[in-house]
């Protein structure tokens, strides 16, 4: 019985800005069986037994790193976790001497998070195992985007013509930047909002519409993808105050009172309760944000398993 | 290597035949039981199973349980094939534990298919037994597996292969055997 | 010893004079004693150099290199650079005070005459404020009677407005020119690239054009406040140029410069997150390409500078946010500015090598940029029609970081001739006799 093979041939998955189309559908059929597993009572296959995964996450985190562990322990990989303080970048050892002397112990994929745009790129180049991009700065968090695009596929079937609103720090969002690229290939229709001070130069040429009036844009919206706001961004003149970005931007029932009755709410997570998205409506029937987290696990579930493929893949 | 067909072994009138005759041999060997499902091997296997569930209800108005298994997480060549193949979903939609799952395939090759079927269905629980039903046994068994039900045995060569049609994916009902030849 | 050469059949061109003829030159010592058709058996004594096919043009006049001595020797040295010079077919070159220590008291100033080779002429530039931290001046009079040929915080812009005042109004003392970086560090805060489209798909922080313009419409108030020689450094946005521009049209004495990176490449250079093309001020649009050739067409901007700014690959193999800024240009500035603007018509010749030879050299009052008679014999040769590709391995620089490698140029420095001795010869450096002057 012969199983047709996948166009996948890519050894890395660093962005979404490079997949086609039907790569993106590819990871999303995928990620649709594997969901099926986790609804098994063994929640495990053994298709990557043997495989060793490394989750080298050098920006904190617990939740992408620990969805990435479990994607991978449910295929049967072997993982190692490293975050800022187990590896020895502290310690001055530049990174790519970091990843090297990983490598030398023999693994297949690493998947990395790190403040620096470009980071997994740079990795990928040198590297013969295959690099996933965890978040890279502010450039692209591929999974998130593939998670949000499944979240939405299962809940409205047809992407094509779909109105996405994504509010808030754009300039600063790689969760945005990979979901501008997801979903415009798709072919929905991609908004942002937020002040002027937080949207980045030339955005238009994303083919995205922009709007600074949130009641404006919450009207024409099909879903509303809220970004985090972090503290940060006062310091640097962006925005005077969480309380008045609150005030004009923070997604509340009260809000959505201008928005469809059966808007779909979504957030990358972790949430600022009651800065960007109140709590109410973070809980509330609108919110498939809990749906997201599932998502999570089975994308991570089907991006292991296509690079993983056999033969090493031919580099990008 | 361009396949030359060879020989026509089994048409569509036969094939329902064989199918008729393997509902029976089930029914035999498990006294009737009411534990009986039945899980089809993705592709064909798939449709095959749905076709002998069909059969159960219109010879003996019993509806059996019918799931249908992907077994590509479960092989065991994943790592020397060129790229991934495609996972389709596995559907089980009954409890495994205590029934009498009653394997569909197309054809009994090397055994290695069947195998990852077992753990992959062992993975959801305990079943009281496991048994198999072929279309074809082709022979050249790698691995210590037989099949219960069998519709046809057809002794091949290496150098052939075996052919399944099915309508539900194919448009025809027939079973082939297939010279590869060098080009 | 009296060393003399005739150099036969070349094309001589002296853009400053306006000669570009086919005639022969000898030069006696270190001087250009006689150009005009030599009948070889009436000079004796003279080696013979057939220059049959080769450019004579006045030896190249770098005036923004980063030499790293003292404190930077892994990446370059006065004599690793000296010798990048000369493979490149500079004579001159002088380098930025950025050293670790800064190059801002007499003693640093005579280190740099010290270590200097027969390889290339090399002139420092002093720093404006002790320890180039924008807060005192240095003490300039020192620093110019040590051998400081111009002022500079280069590497830092000249953030405080008084004190860049201050260093235009006191430079007049000894007529230095000042050479500003410019950049509002506000506006470029935590910056790695032109900000725009690419900085957006990237999703690396940007620093905008304004943050040029703004420093440099700031300078140029100055410079007419205070009537001090201005020298913008390496322009990279369009309305730098349109600035710069009119301030010359309302007559105020202020000069600029250009890097051959920033008239041939893009940002687009740093889609691959190639920390070679990582430079300050950022590579910009093709909108901005465009108005620097046109403001060197226009003679808007005086000078071709190359800011070599040696790096080695332990610093530049790092995230892209991690690696410093800068790459080097010596070896291939010639090159780059033969195949990109002048065989593409975009530049005249004898333009393109005034800007490299005869107006730094106006601006910092220097004998050179000149091929006459009775002139000093820094010269180079150019084979217009050499090809060559850019390989890194083969620069005489310690630091290899450049975005070039592999590109494909037509024309290169065959011999460099410097004080009237060669430096390069057929492409290989010469290395120094024992026991001459």
């Amino acid at each position: 019985m012969n199983k047709p093979s996948t166009p996948w041939k890519r050894k890395d998955l660093l962005g979404l800005e490079e997949l086609t189309v039907e790569e993106i559908q590819l990871i999303l059929n995928t990620a649709e069986s594997m969901k099926e597993i986790l609804q098994r009572p063994i929640r495990k296959v053994p298709t990557l037994r043997g495989k060793t995964v490394v989750n080298l996450f050098l920006e904190p985190s617990t939740r992408t790193s620990s969805s990435f562990d479990l994607a991978a322990k449910r295929l049967s990989a072997d993982t190692l976790n490293l975050s800022v303080k187990t590896s020895s970048v502290q310690k001055g050892e530049t990174l790519l001497d970091t990843v090297r002397n990983l490598e030398a112990m023999k693994l297949d994929v690493l998947v990395i998070r790190s403040s620096s745009s470009g980071a997994p790129y740079f990795l990928a180049r040198r590297l013969t195992a295959g690099v996933v991009n965890a978040g890279d700065g502010l450039h692209e968090h591929p999974t998130q985007g593939l998670l949000d695009l499944l979240t939405l596929r299962e809940r409205f079937r047809r992407l094509r013509g779909l109105k996405v609103l994504i509010v808030g720090d754009v300039a600063h969002s790689r969760v945005a930047r990979s979901n501008i690229w997801g979903l415009t290939k798709v072919g929905a229709e991609v908004s942002i909002c937020g002040p002027p001070t937080l949207l980045p130069m030339e955005v238009e040429r994303f083919g995205v519409k922009t709007f600074t009036d949130l009641d404006k844009a919450l009207r024409e919206a099909d879903v509303v993808y809220v970004l985090r706001l972090q503290l940060e961004r006062q310091a640097r003149y962006m925005i005077p105050s969480l309380r008045e970005y609150a005030q004009l931007f923070g997604i509340t029932r009260f809000r959505l009172r201008q928005a469809r009755r059966d808007i779909v709410i979504m957030h990358p997570g972790p949430i600022n309760r009651g800065v960007e998205l109140d709590p109410d409506v973070a809980d509330g029937p609108w919110s498939v944000i809990l749906d997201q987290v599932t998502n999570g696990v089975a994308i991570r579930m089907a991006v292991l398993y296509l690079l993983c493929g056999g033969e090493a893949g031919e580099s990008d | 290597m361009t396949p030359e067909e060879k020989a026509l072994i089994m048409d569509s009138r036969i094939i329902d035949r064989v199918l008729s005759r393997i509902v029976h041999e089930i029914l035999e060997r498990t006294k009737g039981s009411q534990n009986l499902a039945l899980v089809g091997i993705r592709t064909r296997g798939a449709y095959l199973a749905e076709r002998l569930a069909k059969k159960f209800r219109e010879i003996e108005s019993l509806n059996l349980q019918v799931g249908v298994l992907d077994i590509t997480l479960y092989r065991d060549d994943l790592s020397s094939v060129a790229h991934q193949p495609i996972v389709k979903p596995t559907q089980l939609p009954f409890d495994v534990k205590g029934k009498i799952i009653v394997l569909v395939d197309d054809v009994l090759f090397t055994g290695r298919t069947v195998r990852a079927a077992i753990d992959e269905i062992i993975d959801f629980g305990r079943p009281q037994a496991i048994q198999l039903a072929v279309l074809v046994d082709r022979g050249h068994r790698e691995l210590p597996i037989q099949a219960d039900y069998v519709g046809k045995t057809v002794p091949t060569s290496k150098r052939e292969e075996v052919r399944v049609l099915l309508v539900e994916t194919d448009g025809t009902d027939q079973v082939s055997i297939e010279e590869l030849k060098p080009k | 010893m009296t060393e003399r050469y005739l150099l036969t059949g070349g094309r001589v061109i002296d853009p400053e004079g306006g000669k570009n003829e086919e005639t022969d030159l000898l030069i006696q010592e270190n001087r250009i004693v006689k150009i005009g058709s030599l009948r070889k058996t009436l000079v004796k004594s003279a080696q013979i150099i057939r220059a049959k096919g080769l450019l004579i043009a006045p030896g190249l006049v770098d005036m923004h290199v980063h030499l790293r001595e003292p404190g930077r020797e892994d990446e370059e040295t006065i004599e690793s650079g000296s010798k990048a010079a000369a493979r490149g077919g500079f004579t001159t070159v002088c380098c930025m005070p950025n050293t670790e220590p800064p190059l801002d008291d007499q003693g640093k100033i005579r280190l740099i005459y010290d270590r200097a080779t027969p390889f290339a002429r090399v002139f420092p530039f002093g720093a404006i404020s002790k320890g180039i931290q924008g807060k005192e001046l240095t003490e300039v009079g020192d620093l110019f009677r040590a051998g400081a040929v111009a002022l500079s915080d280069d590497g830092s812009p000249v953030a405080n407005a008084e004190l860049m005042r201050r260093v235009l109004e006191y430079s007049r003392l000894f007529d230095l020119p000042v050479v500003d970086h410019c950049e509002d560090p506000a506006l470029s805060f935590e910056g790695v690239m032109n900000e725009g489209y690419t900085s957006t798909r990237l999703g690396l922080r940007g620093i905008p054009n304004a943050s040029e313009e703004i420093m440099i419409s700031r300078d140029l108030h100055l410079a007419a406040l205070t009537k001090g020689r201005l020298h913008l450094a390496h322009l990279s946005a369009a309305g730098s140029v349109a600035l710069l521009r009119e301030a010359k049209r309302k007559g105020l004495a202020v000069t600029g410069e250009v890097t051959p990176h920033h008239l041939t490449l893009t940002d687009d250079a740093l889609l691959s997150f190639d920390t070679n093309a990582k430079v300050k001020p950022p590579l910009r649009t093709r909108a901005d390409v465009e108005a620097l050739r046109t403001g060197l067409a226009d003679d808007t901007i005086d000078v071709i500078a190359t800011d070599h700014a040696p790096h080695t690959s332990v610093e530049k193999e790092v995230e892209f946010d991690l690696a410093p800024f800068g790459m080097v240009g010596l070896e291939t500035a010639l090159g780059i500015v033969l195949t990109e603007l002048v065989s593409t018509g975009r530049l005249g010749l004898a333009k393109a090598l005034a800007a490299m030879s005869t107006n730094p050299s106006k601006i910092l009052k220097f004998p050179y940029g000149r091929v006459v008679v009775g002139g000093l014999a820094d010269l180079v040769f150019i084979d217009l029609k050499k090809s060559w590709v850019v390989n890194p391995d083969q620069f005489a620089s310690k630091s290899k970081n450049t975005p070039l490698v592999g590109r494909h140029l037509k024309g290169k420095a065959v011999h460099t001739l410097v004080n009237g001795s060669f430096a390069l010869r057929d492409g290989r450096l010469v290395e120094p006799k024992e026991g001459n002057d």
